[in-house]
């Protein structure tokens, strides 16, 4: 999903950096914010960051016969909300355009807004959605992990279709072409990703379960008992 | 081995199929250059789009070859996975020592408990 350095009009680039600024801006507020009120979520943090780390350099081969990455956004956006997920995405699509070529300063804003945005926004929205329907927790980190992970790949399809679009056919056109080399390829991938973040988030609630419960991932059980408990107590 | 563990090697196991199965079943063969990444055929798709296309602006810094660009991508893999380890590795130290300092206090309870009776008894 990394759009190359120059590989977007002026005006593109320009308009999806001023796109992502706000978002990123807002991030780096409810970052900090989290970062004051509760240090203690600071080496979470750091897991989560290191987790889109990780997935992101891993370039594995797709049923297209081309090689795609995933992008580790979901969980972060799941256990910190995509406001921080925005940050820690901006900060690994630095690293890779400035020591990779990976990506670029041009692109940065268009890449922002496709992995570390609407990825993680996405992802967030269909996980609480099924959470509130009830759907198991493991089922619903599966599907927002998959889902910000392919959302991503299909927003940069059309960044792209918006700046090339086909001579013949036109955006359309243009987004049939950019859909089949990223989204389809992106499909099993983000299976992948998905299977791999329901991996952490088990190992998550094995280890850090107080954690999880204030984030809001486990619901507090025996805490919301005894507090009916202390209300009936009091009526 | 826990049911746990086992669940965790099978959700690997899935994801090592899905990585292997593409190359062990030969989908790239079609393509003169199979298993490009995406990210460089999207660049090409591009200067079909629009050939007269050119890049305005270029990397600041550009690995010099092919050998530095995946030790640079190693390295991003190693940092993340390391930083993981580390939180896991912590949280379970942290859990066990918990557990340990928990067992000590009930035994020294159970102990000054047992001490107290005896010394009752006489």
């Amino acid at each position: 999903m990394h759009i190359a350095e120059g590989f977007l009009p002026p005006a593109h680039a320009v308009a999806w950096g001023v796109a992502s600024a706000p978002f990123v801006v807002h991030g780096v507020r409810s970052l900090t914010r989290e970062v004051r009120e509760h240090p203690e979520s600071t080496l979470l943090l750091g897991a989560s960051g290191a987790f889109t780390f990780v997935l992101s350099a891993l370039k594995l081969p797709s049923v297209t016969g081309s090689c795609s990455h995933p992008t580790g956004t979901g969980l972060g956006a799941i256990l910190f909300r995509p406001p921080i997920m925005a940050v820690l995405g901006t900060i690994t699509l630095l690293f890779q355009a400035l020591l990779l070529a990976h990506g670029g300063l041009t692109t940065l804003g268009a890449n922002v807004f496709s992995m570390a945005i609407v990825g993680p926004w996405a992802g967030y929205a269909v996980y609480t959605l099924l959470r509130r329907s009830n759907a198991p927790l493991m089922v619903a980190v599966f599907s927002g992990a998959f889902v910000a992970d392919l959302s991503t790949y299909c927003v940069t399809s059309v960044q792209l279709a918006l700046a090339f679009p086909d001579p013949g056919s036109g955006f359309l056109g243009a987004l049939g072409k950019f859909g089949s080399i990223f989204a389809v390829t992106q499909v099993p991938l983000a299976v992948s990703e998905g299977l791999l973040t329901v991996l952490v988030m088990r190992l998550l609630v094995q280890s850090s379960k107080g954690e999880l419960t204030r984030l809001g991932v486990l619901l507090a059980k025996k805490q919301s008992r005894t507090e009916t408990e202390t209300e009936a107590v009091a009526r | 081995m826990s049911r746990n563990t086992k669940i965790n090697l099978v959700l690997l196991f899935v994801v090592a199929a899905l990585a292997v199965l593409p190359l062990a079943l030969g989908l790239g063969d079609h393509k003169e250059e199979p298993f490009t990444g995406a990210d460089a055929e999207a660049e090409t798709a591009i200067t079909e789009l629009k050939p007269d296309y050119e890049p305005w602006f270029s990397p600041l810094y550009e690995p010099p070859s092919g050998e530095i660009e995946s030790a640079l991508f190693a390295l991003q893999a190693a940092l993340g996975a390391g930083v993981l380890a580390y939180y896991f590795g912590l949280r379970r130290g942290r859990r066990q020592g918990e557990q340990q300092a928990l067992e000590r206090e009930a035994d020294s309870a159970l102990a000054g408990a047992a001490g107290k009776s005896t010394a009752e008894q006489d």
